[in-house]
């Protein structure tokens, strides 16, 4: 049964990536990035995280996402006007070193897998409850990591304002 | 019951996607989104990663990405619309010089 949902959940991840990725429309592509990513939300719900999938569609398919809505709609671009073709030379070397690559990727991934074999998660009520506990990722996020999570408003704070000051019309 | 393998096979494809869509659009918002897809695959294998070792550390990392996510999109795409601006395309290759 859980093998099934991860299943179909993992096929939708992985049809809707390759639709944004192909997609002529931009909205499209938009749209189907969040189908990809309320499926990724349903995935970690199957890794006992309960608190990443809710931040999940949240963060990612709300704020996020209609960031990007506003700024396909202010450009209204319906479709691409240029032709998206390369170069024929061009095109025939990038798909060289592109298989070349991707061969070497998937050898080393192969090998890493099998030099580990199988790993199944544990299924020990007291760890999963320890790995699903918001109160456990409020704690460590507040103690062990809190430089970082001081560090990430100042981010935050640094790139509103680069924001604002690129995308602001000069007069 | 899906095991560690399962999730870390979907991530590579995930980030395999991500990267081709990176490197064959010719479209700024795509390659933007193709982006997202990337920091998405490597969400799943941190969270799997935690939840096969037993830490929230995965989750914290994950939480961490998405902020990191939220700034990277927001600039980016300021950067898009006044490129957008100047040049009325969303092409990179229309972009090639630093300074005009």
């Amino acid at each position: 049964m859980e093998q099934f949902a991860f299943y179909v959940l993992a096929g939708v991840t992985i049809l809707a990536s390759l639709g944004v990725v192909s997609s002529r429309v931009p909205m499209h592509s938009v749209m189907l990035l969040i189908v990809s990513f309320g499926a990724l939300a349903g995935l970690y719900v199957m890794l006992d995280a309960p608190f990443t999938a809710v931040t999940q569609i949240i963060v990612y398919a709300g704020a996020i996402m209609v960031l990007f809505l506003f700024v396909v709609m202010l450009l209204n671009q319906h479709r691409e006007d240029e032709p998206e073709v390369m170069p024929a030379s061009l095109l025939r070397r990038n798909l060289r070193a592109g298989v070349l690559l991707s061969v070497l990727l998937a050898i080393e991934v192969a090998w890493g897998l099998s030099q580990v074999g199988l790993r199944s998660f544990g299924t020990d009520p007291g760890e999963i409850s320890a790995v699903s506990s918001v109160a456990q990722i409020g704690l460590a996020l507040f103690t062990t990591h809190s430089f970082a999570f001081e560090v990430t408003s100042v981010l935050i704070l640094v790139s509103m304002v680069g924001a604002v000051v690129i995308a602001r019309r000069e007069h | 019951m899906p095991t560690l393998n399962h999730f870390l096979i979907l991530s590579g494809m995930l980030f395999a996607i991500g990267t081709a869509g990176v490197f064959l659009r010719r479209n700024l918002i795509t390659i933007l989104l193709s982006i997202e897809i990337m920091l998405n695959a490597v969400n799943i294998t941190f969270v799997a990663v935690g939840r096969y070792r037993g830490t929230v550390d995965g989750q914290i990392i994950t939480f961490f990405v998405m902020t990191v996510a939220a700034a990277e999109a927001a600039v980016g795409l300021a950067l898009v619309i006044a490129l957008f601006r100047h040049r009325e395309t969303l092409s990179p290759d229309a972009f090639t010089s630093l300074k005009w």
